[in-house]
């Protein structure tokens, strides 16, 4: 609480070296002047600085997102509009969804950095007027051997279930994986879905002149200065030092209750604008709403709830506090804010006015401290077309040849050593810290190729009291994420292309059409030609793949200069994609599910096109041979599209029982995950074997054989006596299918020309199940 | 029968209770806010799992003290049923209505996984629908469900027929492999010696479908209506 006004210390002098310091150039700062028509001011400075960083603005690489396909019938809310984009699902409901990466908060402090990275899209999701129902995450450490990685996961791990699990929002799905070109910067991606009504949409626009502007939520303190402007930079030791207050601190149970205080405000129709103070705070928060409007904005700071005494108005304008909400309440329903915040003891101030001047207007005690036009900061920022130049490394890449290294001599451990591997192992470590049964909604939890949640009455933004007469549908949509960055380091094109065609496949296998993507793009410094390279194929190759599957980018996140002294991470362009199921009886798990069911792998055994038979970048050569070279498996969409499209068809016909897409580690892994990921309670997995033969696939290897990853193949299981109809129908459809032999048995047997390879299923399971753990202890 | 389920700030289990009397069971229900000083007449009344006021200090520890929780505590001296539910169960024992306490899961960390249950008498308004030898599969959620009692009190429980849950494992074993959390005895659940109010870790109301899996969780509210009615039954004759 302040006491005593005093008056904060003056403002430095604005210099060249100070506009420097806060990351923008020469070219830069003369734009802010003649945008001005004049000298900024500290504060406005700082604006600027946040505004046009790479994490608010995209200045490097607008131009080539706008590449992707945005637009489909479905699309209310496009990318870029709003805060999050908006899907329509039928029956007058619709979903928000968004992902946003939180990687150097993270790498700085991993409970913190995590946690509020989750805060941070929750709050995405309620200011379009949706209730959040479930959240999804994708996550990249250093090799699990490094204490360093270890360290880092367990704190990002137990930052977001500590922030979801209180919130109330289950966390359904993610991935994983551990690499060392993450070892000094991980990857924290957190995603979130909303429900909500076609005609509940809130938008984020400081509409009406006159219409008093609130700020809801706990006061501004010191937490998270300029965060924005940190995350737009290289990771060096000395920054992470120094930008450790640059991490801003979260309180789950304060965003729980601005947002059931929000969605009550929203239910009362006084609300003109919405929008969370994000990234860039107050700054990004009164800028944008006023440009989205085309008017102005006038804030007083002195109105401002401040936590800590003597803030300058700088601190005020560029703090990343958190849980902070932005609202513009339509003239005369004040009493109605003041109803609603007061109930759930939350603070609230009325601290401006929207205006037609066009200008976004700071004062604090009627002083101005800043006076910048709004539509002007916040889409005019520079836009950069960077050097682009293939990466020196890939040459080496595409000259690997299968005869560098031996063929498998024991397939049976290299099996075992996949199943180890921390990338494949189960993630039930991590799952099993979230809640991801809150809502009584989860159809399938994390541990199948995709989530399912259901759409109920009370998954809608108004309470259950609200929404007791409604009735519509039973709703069911699909989530995965999914990236596999060794694939994009390899050949960014055909990497980006894959990591799209495996979501779409996974949601496929749980029996939904793709509605929407939402993608994390994370890479390294923009500035190198090589990285810069990297992003650019990426992102051809994720637009066209989106564009095949009809699947259009609602929205997302850039997160550049993932690197640390040690170099860039991987190339990681994370996709998360949600699709819609259409009757509770298609949803369907990656697990066998009764002896003497049949085995049926949809897609060509191998693609004989490819000289690495699949082999390229595979998990197998990383863990058994060392190497993480090779061309990686091509992507043909257009078998892709076949192979999904038989799998749902099949799955409405009522004909599958399991269905698990073979990704890393290929069809030896795929199976044997089949027959060990049913976990029907604590410490009771059900274990179920089978017999397969594949002796009738082309086998130019045996490691290629059990072990290739090419791509567009998906295992499925029916019924006994239904194999062989099934494989008939899909080869009259032009589909290559094949029974591959029988559930059941207490191992799993693979039958190659070269001889039988078995194994114990509560080995495997041990190795898969316990791995992560056994590392962590 | 017509459920109150309170609703404190940070409650998050609220909803779903009153998802399943109404929606599955077919009983009326409705939300009660913490600030009220009455139940509004209702039958029983359901505290809610969640994070009541973010679990600072300790968990429950502040919910005890809102209005509401006088009204239960005179509800329930009156054998009123009051079920407490994950974060309602915390919030029963720090406002004295149960023996007890839960404390940090022996892993130190939140565990979020299903469980197998051994329903140890069916002498309760909370388990008397629950067919004699039935392994109730019903998810846990917490970080702090640990049961902790001093010896004696514990000697009482086991004397006076108090435990109504166990962790098992899939055979029916209260082994330690089976125990999520290090509670003493594998206690999932308990109730107070006059039997009206019970706690438990486990959410009922997340397995009472099977598109969730597991309707197991029906059989303790189908319990607690069969009580309800049996009661109103002897009242009115």
């Amino acid at each position: 609480m302040i006491t005593q006004q005093t008056l904060p210390p003056p403002d430095p002098v604005v210099t060249p070296e100070l506009v420097k310091k806060h990351g923008l150039t020469p070219e830069e700062y003369e734009r802010v002047k003649s945008i001005l028509g004049r000298e900024p001011g500290y504060t406005e400075l700082g604006i600027f600085s946040v505004m046009w960083s790479e994490h608010c603005s995209y200045k490097n690489t607008r131009p080539l997102l706008k590449t992707f396909p945005t637009r489909s019938k479905r699309i209310l809310v496009g990318a870029g509009e709003e805060n999050a984009g908006i899907v329509d699902i039928g029956d007058g409901l619709a979903i928000a969804f968004k992902i946003e990466s939180h990687n150097h908060p993270s790498a700085v402090e991993p409970f913190q950095g995590a946690a509020t990275g989750v805060g941070g899209i929750v709050r995405d999701i309620f200011t379009m007027g949706a209730r959040p129902v479930c959240a999804i995450n994708s996550l990249r450490f250093g090799e699990l051997s490094s204490p360093e990685a270890r360290r880092l996961f367990a704190g990002v791990v137990s930052g977001i279930a500590h922030y979801g699990n209180c919130f109330g929002i289950p966390t359904i799905a993610g991935e994983v994986y551990f690499d060392k070109s993450y070892e000094g910067n991980p990857l924290v991606n957190a995603f979130c879905l909303g429900v909500l009504r076609h005609e509940q949409i809130a938008r984020g626009a400081a509409k009406g002149l006159g219409n008093p502007v609130f700020y809801v939520g706990p006061a501004t303190g010191r937490d998270g200065l300029a965060g924005a402007a940190f995350a737009s930079q290289d990771l060096t030791e000395e920054s992470a030092e120094q930008q450790r207050g640059a991490v801003q601190v979260g309180d789950p149970f304060m965003e729980k209750l601005v947002m059931e205080a929000c969605l009550e405000l929203l239910a009362t129709d006084c609300v003109a604008g919405i929008q969370d103070m994000g990234a860039a705070g107050l700054t990004c928060s009164t800028c944008e709403t006023a440009a989205r409007a085309g008017t102005g904005i006038e804030i007083e700071l002195a109105k401002v709830p401040q936590r800590a005494p003597n803030m300058t108005p700088y601190e005020i304008m560029l703090s990343e506090s958190q849980e902070r909400m932005l609202i513009i309440v339509k003239k005369g329903r004040e009493e109605e804010v003041r109803r609603i915040f007061d109930k759930w003891d939350l603070p609230w101030a009325e601290i401006g006015r929207v205006t037609d001047t066009g200008r976004m207007v700071v004062k604090n005690h009627d002083i101005v401290v800043a006076d910048i036009p709004a539509k002007k900061l916040a889409d005019e920022a520079p836009i950069y077309q960077r050097e682009s130049r293939e990466p020196a490394y890939l040459e080496a890449v595409r000259a690997f040849k299968l005869s560098q290294v031996p063929d498998t001599t024991d397939p049976e451990r290299d099996l075992e050593v996949l199943l180890a591997w921390p990338s494949i192992a189960s993630k039930n470590w991590v799952y099993r810290q979230y809640d991801t049964i809150v809502r009584a909604s989860s159809v399938v939890c994390p541990g199948s190729d995709a989530a399912v949640l259901r759409i109920k009455a009370d998954s809608l933004p108004a309470g259950a009291e609200e929404n007791a007469g409604l009735s519509f549908p039973e709703k069911l949509i699909a989530l995965t994420v999914d990236c596999n960055a060794t694939y994009v380091y390899l050949d960014p094109y055909e990497g980006g292309k894959i990591a799209v065609a495996e979501a779409a496949r996974n949601l496929a296998c749980s029996g939904a059409t793709p509605l929407g993507t939402t993608d994390n793009l994370n890479f390294g410094n923009p500035h190198n030609p090589e990285i810069f390279y990297q992003f650019r194929r990426a992102v051809e190759g994720l637009a066209e793949a989106c564009r095949f599957f009809d699947a259009p980018v609602t929205g997302g996140n850039v997160s550049l200069y993932n690197q640390s002294p040690a170099g860039p991470i991987d190339p990681t362009p994370t996709v998360a994609m949600v699709g819609l199921i259409e009757k509770r009886e298609h949803v369907t798990t990656q697990w066998f599910k009764e002896a003497g069911d049949e085995i049926i792998l949809l897609g060509e055994g191998m693609d004989l096109a490819d000289p690495l038979f699949g082999l390229g970048g595979s998990a197998y050569l990383q863990t058994v041979h060392g190497l993480k070279t090779g061309t990686p498996p091509r992507c043909d969409l257009g078998r892709e599209k076949s192979v999904q499209e038989a799998v749902r068809t099949l799955i409405r016909e009522g004909v599958v029982r399991s269905a698990h897409d073979c990704s890393e580690g290929g069809l030896a892994v795929a199976l044997a995950e089949c027959c060990i990921s049913q976990q029907v309670a604590r410490e009771t997995p059900r274990l179920i074997g089978a017999q397969v033969d594949l002796r009738e696939l082309p086998e130019p290897r045996l490691d290629a054989l059990l072990f290739g990853e090419s791509q567009a193949r998906i295992i499925i299981s029916v019924k006994s006596g239904q194999a062989a109809g099934v494989v008939e129908r899909a080869r009259e459809a032009g589909l290559p299918a094949r029974r591959l032999g029988q559930v059941g048995g207490g191992t799993l047997e693979i039958l190659t020309a070269r001889g039988k390879v078995e194994s114990r299923l509560e080995k495997l399971h041990d190795l898969w199940w316990n791995s992560i753990a056994r590392a962590m202890r | 029968m017509n459920f109150a389920v309170l609703q404190f700030p940070g409650s998050n289990g609220d909803q779903d209770c009153v998802h399943v009397l109404r929606n599955v069971l077919g009983q009326s229900s409705s939300l009660l806010w913490h600030k009220e000083r009455g139940l509004r007449g209702a039958d029983a009344v359901i505290v809610p799992g969640g994070f009541s006021y973010g679990d600072y200090l300790r968990t429950g520890a502040i919910a005890r003290f809102s209005p509401v929780m006088q009204a239960v505590r005179d509800f329930a001296a009156q054998g009123g049923l009051v079920l407490g539910i994950c974060n309602g169960f915390q919030i029963l024992c720090e406002a004295g209505l149960l023996p007890g306490a839960l404390i940090r899961n022996r892993s130190l960390q939140f565990r979020c996984e299903f469980e197998f249950l051994e329903t140890v008498t069916r002498n309760s308004p909370w388990t008397n629908a629950v067919p004699g030898g039935k392994l109730l599969r019903i998810p846990i959620a917490h970080g702090e469900g640990c049961y902790f009692a001093d010896t004696p009190t514990l000697a009482k429980l086991e004397a006076n027929d108090q435990v109504l849950w166990r962790y098992v494992n899939a055979k029916g074993e209260a082994t330690e492999g089976a125990n999520p959390n290090g509670s003493l005895g594998n206690i999932a659940g308990i109730c107070n010696k006059a039997r009206n109010v019970a706690g438990l870790m486990p959410h009922p109301e997340r397995a009472s479908e099977e598109i969730l899996t597991s309707a197991d969780g029906q059989l303790i509210f189908r319990s607690m209506i069969q009580a309800l009615e049996a009661k109103n039954v002897g009242r009115a004759a």
